[in-house]
């Protein structure tokens, strides 16, 4: 097996085009494990590490543009990630370890496509994008639709996810990143939720996201529960009845994690979470 | 292919296959078995290895990402032959039980310090986070690295 160190995109594509089996490595923390498991040996490995273009965290006018391969510990060094994009940062403090967040990249997480991917619920209510790039062109689209299933994406061979494109949100804006495990660290997610509020000087809703991961094949939202909550205020009481609406959205399964009818009500009574959240001005 | 890195101060060149497991390399190859393999799927933390400065998992590592990069592993911590501040600290404070986490324990304490020279107990306790120890509790290993940092801070050494 060849382990290859292209140095542009470019050169990458070039390579991919050669030995259309061969497979990309960003970081490595789930590709390495899943070769492992299944012996499968590709022809080549191509590494992104070493690519400078796709090493870069981009801070412009309206968003924030992360190159594939930058590791999820510069994310969290990254001051506006840490000030303005706090549900991803949060989600990033409680991803796998220290030792796995200083190989493994974010669009690694995405291109898993877990269904209990810990950035994913995050960059949904964010309104992420991913940035793919086909024979020299660049589209974006949105990472509600990247993601189509359980290790499943709209990625096809031969193509490769150049960034992922947060928008930086307007200020007030609140976000969060919950997750229930059965431990602190190193846990895949039982449940967690994401949400992105925007609330008025009254306290009422202007507008909300939420997310959920665990509880479906992949992200799971509810337009339903957020349509609830519009105008309504951050209190105990919205969030209940927009918690029983989530409860008959989500699709969970049992597993030896935890049972899908205490996912359903862990899936609604992160809601409650929300009740106290404080506001960031 | 030939690879070429910094490896515990020294520069190093050695003849391998590009897709081998840098844990396999250490121990096999280079006989530095001082490097643990526990679970080989990055949950554990006993292949910890410093890479740059920063722990990463040698388990999840292929050898040509070694190249032109400077590693540490447990036996370059005390090359001189005498015990660093670490290495003291969990002696002193009965950090070491069966022994197998402990080289993973070190080199990410080692990181840890380099980013937060002043941690708190819970600082301690999430940057430790991806080492497992089976035998200690985490009480004595959490003793050692505060009582490590301390020392770094008054500048003993």
């Amino acid at each position: 097996m060849e382990v290859l160190f292209p140095r542009t995109v470019e050169e990458l594509q070039k390579l991919m085009k050669d030995t259309p089996d061969g497979l990309i490595m960003a970081g490595g923390t789930d590709l390495l494990v899943k070769l492992r498991r299944t012996g499968r040996k590709p022809p080549a490995i191509f590494c992104t590490e070493r690519i400078n273009e796709l090493q870069q965290v981009d801070v412009r006018a309206g968003e924030v543009a992360i190159g594939s391969a930058v590791t999820l510990q510069r994310l969290l060094e990254c001051n506006t990630v840490q000030t303005e994009l706090t549900a991803l940062f949060q989600a990033l403090s409680v991803l796998a370890s220290p030792p796995v967040r200083h190989s493994a990249t974010l669009t690694g997480n995405l291109c898993t496509a877990s269904p209990a991917g810990d950035t994913l619920p995050p960059l949904n209510v964010l309104g992420a994008e991913v940035e793919v790039c086909s024979s020299g062109e660049r589209r974006r689209q949105p990472v509600a639709e990247f993601i189509t299933g359980p290790g499943e994406t709209t990625l096809k061979v031969g193509k490769i996810v150049t960034a992922v494109i947060i928008p930086r949100p307007t200020v007030g804006t609140r976000s969060v990143y919950f997750k229930v495990g059965r431990r602190k660290a190193m846990a895949i997610a039982v449940a967690s939720m994401a949400a992105c509020i925007v609330a008025g000087d009254d306290e009422k809703i202007q507008n909300i996201k939420l997310a959920w991961g665990s509880v479906g094949p992949t992200v799971v939202t509810a337009p339903d529960a957020e349509a609830y909550l519009m105008g309504r205020s951050l209190s105990f009481d919205s969030f209940r009845k927009a918690g029983l609406i989530v409860a008959d959205a989500v699709d969970p399964i049992d597993d030896v994690r935890a049972s899908a009818d205490y996912r359903r009500r862990v899936a609604g009574n992160l809601l409650l979470r929300l009740c106290g959240l404080e506001r960031s001005e | 292919m030939t690879l070429n890195f910094i490896l515990n101060g020294n520069p190093i060149s050695v003849e391998t296959p590009p897709d081998r497991r840098v844990v396999d390399l250490l121990r096999e190859d280079l006989g530095l078995s001082g490097t643990k393999e526990c679970c080989g799927s990055g949950e554990c933390g006993a292949c910890t290895i410093l890479v740059d400065g920063e722990s990463r998992l040698s388990c999840l590592m292929l050898a040509a990402q070694l190249e032109d990069r400077v590693i540490l592993t447990i036996e370059g911590v005390a090359a001189n032959g005498e015990f660093h501040i670490v290495q003291q600290a969990f002696v002193n404070h009965g950090a070491v039980q069966c022994g197998f986490c402990t080289p993973g324990m070190i080199l990410a304490t080692l990181d840890l310090l380099r980013r937060i020279p002043d941690p708190t107990r819970e600082d301690v306790r999430r940057e430790l986070s991806g080492n497992l120890c089976r035998c200690t509790g985490y009480q004595k290993i959490v003793d050692a690295v505060m009582a490590a940092a301390r020392i770094v801070n008054g500048g003993a050494r």
